[in-house]
C-alpha cells in the first residue's frame, strides 16, 4: 500500500493528539479529582417513601472523624425536593455528598455554570461529592426534558459560612 | 447522456427519496426557525411553551431521522447503480422499501403533530430520543420501526446488486462508491440492533399496554447503542461526497483510494462501541465502561483527521490543476463560484469546528461542564446541521441535473445559499456553545429562571440571544433559497442531454495500490460485532439480570 510521506506524518501526529486528550482526562481524574458519575445503587422508583429519599433533605454524618453532609434530593415533575420550595442550604468548605433519584421520569440536576451535573434516572441513584469553596447562591436547572412544564423546573443551593450554618433544618 | 438517460428506473427511485427528504427538510427547518424565535423570547406568538416540545420533537425526527435517511437512500441508489452499472435488481422490492419507510414516516409524523390538536390522545412530545417513562402514542414507535425495517431492506437491495455484480466480475475490486455504501450499511446493521431491541422489544409492547412498567436505564442505553452510530450514518454519506465527488468539483482527483477504504473500515469498527459517551452523566453505568467508550471515541477522531488530510490534499491538487500556486494562495483558485463546491467546502470547515467541540464532549470529566447544556445542540448543528445537511444540499445542485436531465436554474441564488447557511450557523452555533458554558440548558422552551441569572464567561446573554435568533432567521432564508432553486430546476430547468459534467476521474493513488484485505467485508463486520460485544455485553447483562422491566417505573403521558 502506498501512503504519501506527508500523510504518514499526519497520521502519527493524529495519534499523538489522541494520546494527549486521553492523558488530559486521566490527569484530571487522578490529580484534580475530576470524576464522573458511576455505578452506585439501584432503587425501586415506586417505593422511595421507605428509603432516605422518603425524607429528603440535608443530613449530618461523621466520616473519618470529620463532620460531613449528605443531601438526598428527589427530582419530580416539575420541582427539586428540596431545592425548589426551599433552597438546599449547605456550609462552605465542607464535604457534601449528593444522592439524587427520580420517582417519575428522567430529569437533570445541573448546578448552573459548574461541573455538578448529573442525570436523574428512575431506578438509579446518582451519587457525587463536592466541596463548595465560596459563600454564594447557585441555581439548579433541570436539563433533561421531563414534560410540558419542563422549563419551570428550577431550584437553588445556598452556601453559607460554616459558622452560620443552622443545624435545626437538618433531617434525621 | 447522464444518469437519468442510462438508468431511468434508478433515477425515479432516487428522485422519490429526494422528494420525501426535501419535504421533511422544509417542515423540520420551519419548526427550527419557530424554536429559535421562541427560545430566545424574540417572538412566542406561534405556539405556547407546552407545544414547543411537540415542535422540537418534529424538528429532531423530521431532520435527524427522516431527511437524512431518505436523502441517503437516494444518494446511495445513485452511487450503487452508477458504480456497478446496474439498475435495481427487482423494482417491486425497491419500491416496497421506499413505501414502507414512507408509511412509517407518515405514522410517526401524525403521532407528533397530534400534539398540536387540543385534547388529542395522539401525542408524541417525547423528542427524538424518546426516553421512557415519558410515553408516546404507539403509532410513533411503530412508525419509526417501519422506517428502520425499510432502511434494512434498502441495504439488502444494494447488497443484492453487489452480489449480482460480483458474480459477473469475480476478479474486480469493489468500486469505491459501492464500497462506501456497503460499509456504511454494514455499520447501520450493527447499530440498529440496539434500536430494534429497544423499540420492538420494549417500547411497542409497553406503549400498547401489554406491560405496564419499564426500566428507564435499559431503553436509554439501547438508544445510545444506536444513537451515536446514527451520527456516523449521517456523516459517512457526507464523507462519501467529500471523497468521491468533491475532488472532482475542485478540478482534481481523489488523493488516495486505500486511505478512503481504511477510513470507512475504522468507522465500521468504532462507531457503535462509543455509545456510553452520551451517558457519562448517568448513574448505573460503571466508570470503567465509560472510559472504554471514551478511548474508542477519541480513536474515532483518527479517521476524521485522515479525512481532513485526504480531502484537503485532493482540493489542493484540484486548485493546482487550475493554476494555483504557493503554500496557501492556491485556495483562491478553488471554484468559489460553484454552488456545489462552495457548499461542500464550507460544510467541511464547519465540521472541523464541530470536531473541536466534539473533543470536549468526548473527554468525560470535561464533558460534565457542558452535558445537556445548549452547547450540545451548538455542537451538532455544526456536524449534522451543517457538515451533513449543507453537504447534502450542495451536492443536490450537482445530482439533481443528473436525476432529472434538467439544468440548474437560479445559479446565483444557489451560490448565495451555502454562504448564507455558513453565516447563519456561525452566528447561531458560536452563541449556543458559549451559552452552554454558562449552564443554559438545551431542550427548553423558556431558558429564563426566576431565582438566578446565568453568568456568561465570554460575551453577554443578550448578545447571544440575538445571535441565535438572527442566525436562525438567516438559516431559514438559506433553506427557502435551497428549496426555491430545487423546485424551480426540477419543474422548469432547461432539458439537456448533458445538464452537468458528471464525470468522476480516477484517484491519484488508485485501487491497484489498495490491499485486497480491505475489501473483506466478513472480516471487518465480524470484528465490529466483537467490539460491540466487548462494550455492551456486561453492562446490558447487569441491567437485565434483575428483570428486563425492573426496577420498573410507571408510564407518564408526554
Amino acid at each position: 500500500m502506498h501512503i504519501h510521506k506527508f500523510e504518514q506524518f499526519w497520521i502519527k501526529l493524529s495519534f499523538v493528539l489522541i494520546a494527549f486528550f486521553i492523558v488530559t482526562v486521566v490527569y484530571g481524574f487522578v490529580a484534580m479529582d475530576l470524576k464522573v458519575i458511576g455505578d452506585h445503587a439501584t432503587i425501586d422508583p415506586q417505593n422511595l417513601a421507605d428509603t432516605k429519599f422518603g425524607n429528603p433533605g440535608v443530613r449530618e454524618v461523621t466520616r473519618n472523624g470529620q463532620t460531613e453532609y449528605e443531601v438526598y434530593v428527589q427530582t419530580i415533575q416539575f420541582a427539586f425536593n428540596p431545592g425548589t420550595a426551599q433552597p438546599i442550604v449547605v456550609p462552605a468548605n465542607t464535604r457534601v455528598t449528593f444522592y439524587i433519584t427520580s420517582p417519575d421520569v428522567l430529569h437533570g440536576f445541573d448546578v448552573a455554570g459548574t461541573n455538578l451535573n448529573t442525570m436523574s434516572i428512575p431506578g438509579q441513584v446518582a451519587k457525587f461529592t463536592t466541596i463548595f469553596p465560596e459563600v454564594r447562591e447557585y441555581g439548579i436547572v433541570c436539563n433533561e426534558y421531563c414534560g410540558p412544564a419542563h422549563h419551570v423546573m428550577e431550584g437553588k443551593i445556598k452556601v453559607v459560612p460554616k459558622s452560620e450554618f443552622d443545624k435545626s433544618n437538618l433531617v434525621e | 447522456m447522464t444518469f437519468i438517460h442510462k438508468y431511468p428506473k434508478a433515477a425515479k427511485v432516487a428522485k422519490a427519496n429526494f422528494i420525501v427528504a426535501f419535504i421533511a427538510l422544509a417542515i423540520g427547518g420551519l419548526f427550527g426557525f419557530v424554536q429559535a424565535l421562541h427560545r430566545t423570547n424574540v417572538f412566542r406568538g406561534f405556539f405556547n411553551s407546552g407545544e414547543y416540545y411537540t415542535l422540537l420533537t418534529g424538528h429532531g425526527v423530521l431532520l435527524a431521522l427522516i431527511f437524512t435517511t431518505f436523502f441517503i437512500a437516494g444518494l446511495f441508489v445513485w452511487g450503487v447503480t452508477r458504480s456497478l452499472d446496474r439498475e435495481p435488481e427487482n423494482l417491486t422490492f425497491t419500491w416496497s422499501w421506499f413505501w414502507l419507510m414512507t408509511i412509517g414516516l407518515v405514522m410517526a409524523t401524525i403521532a407528533i403533530l397530534g400534539g398540536l390538536v387540543p385534547d388529542s390522545s395522539i401525542r408524541a412530545a417525547v423528542l427524538y430520543t424518546f426516553y421512557p417513562p415519558l410515553q408516546a402514542h404507539p403509532m410513533f414507535y411503530i412508525g419509526l420501526a417501519l422506517v428502520v425495517v425499510g432502511s434494512w431492506m434498502a441495504g439488502a437491495d444494494w447488497f443484492w446488486s453487489y452480489r449480482k455484480w460480483r458474480a459477473e466480475n469475480p476478479n474486480e475490486r469493489i468500486p469505491i462508491l459501492a464500497f462506501m455504501t456497503l460499509f456504511t450499511m454494514l455499520m447501520w446493521y450493527v447499530c440498529t440492533i440496539g434500536l430494534a431491541l429497544e423499540v420492538v422489544g420494549l417500547l411497542i409492547p409497553w406503549s400498547l399496554g401489554w406491560v405496564t412498567e419499564i426500566e428507564p436505564l435499559l431503553p436509554r442505553t439501547l438508544f445510545w447503542f444506536f444513537g451515536h452510530a446514527v451520527v456516523y450514518f449521517w456523516l459517512l454519506p457526507a464523507y462519501y461526497v467529500w471523497y468521491a465527488i468533491l475532488p472532482k468539483l475542485s478540478g482534481g482527483r481523489l488523493f488516495s483510494d486505500s486511505m478512503t477504504r481504511i477510513v470507512f473500515i475504522i468507522f465500521l469498527l468504532l462507531s457503535t462501541p462509543v455509545g456510553y459517551h452520551h451517558q457519562y452523566a448517568d448513574a448505573g453505568i460503571s466508570v470503567g465502561f465509560k472510559f472504554y467508550a471514551m478511548a474508542t471515541t477519541l480513536l474515532i477522531l483518527l479517521p476524521s483527521l485522515i479525512t481532513l488530510f485526504t480531502v484537503v490534499a485532493s482540493m489542493e491538487h484540484g486548485a493546482r490543476q487550475r493554476g494555483g500556486k504557493g503554500y496557501l494562495k492556491w485556495i483562491g483558485k478553488l471554484p468559489w463560484d460553484s454552488p456545489a463546491f462552495v457548499g461542500c467546502a464550507l460544510a467541511g470547515i464547519m465540521f472541523a469546528a464541530g470536531g473541536f467541540s466534539g473533543m470536549i464532549n468526548a473527554s468525560m470529566n470535561i464533558n460534565v461542564l457542558i452535558h445537556n447544556t445548549i452547547w450540545v445542540p451548538g455542537h451538532f448543528h455544526l456536524t449534522v446541521g451543517t457538515a451533513v445537511a449543507l453537504t447534502f444540499m450542495a451536492i443536490t445542485y450537482w445530482l439533481l441535473p443528473q436525476l432529472t436531465g434538467r439544468k440548474l436554474k437560479y445559479k446565483t441564488l444557489a451560490l448565495i445559499q451555502p454562504y448564507a447557511w455558513f453565516l447563519g450557523m456561525t452566528l447561531m452555533s458560536n452563541a449556543m456553545h458559549r451559552a452552554g458554558l454558562a449552564g443554559v440548558p438545551r431542550r427548553t422552551a423558556e431558558p429564563e429562571y426566576s431565582g438566578f441569572d446565568f453568568e456568561p464567561i465570554f460575551g453577554t446573554m443578550t448578545e447571544m440571544k440575538w445571535q441565535i435568533a438572527i442566525g436562525g432567521t438567516i438559516l431559514m432564508i438559506s433553506l427557502i433559497l435551497f428549496l426555491w432553486v430545487v423546485v424551480a430546476s426540477w419543474l422548469a430547468g432547461e432539458k439537456s442531454d448533458k445538464p452537468v459534467d458528471d464525470y468522476i476521474p480516477e484517484p491519484l493513488s488508485g485501487v491497484e495500490h489498495t490491499p485486497a484485505i480491505l475489501d473483506n467485508m466478513k472480516l471487518w463486520f465480524g470484528l465490529a460485532l466483537l467490539l460491540v460485544v466487548l462494550a455492551y455485553a456486561f453492562p446490558l447483562w447487569e441491567m437485565v439480570a434483575d428483570g428486563i422491566f425492573s426496577p420498573g417505573a410507571l408510564p407518564r403521558p408526554s
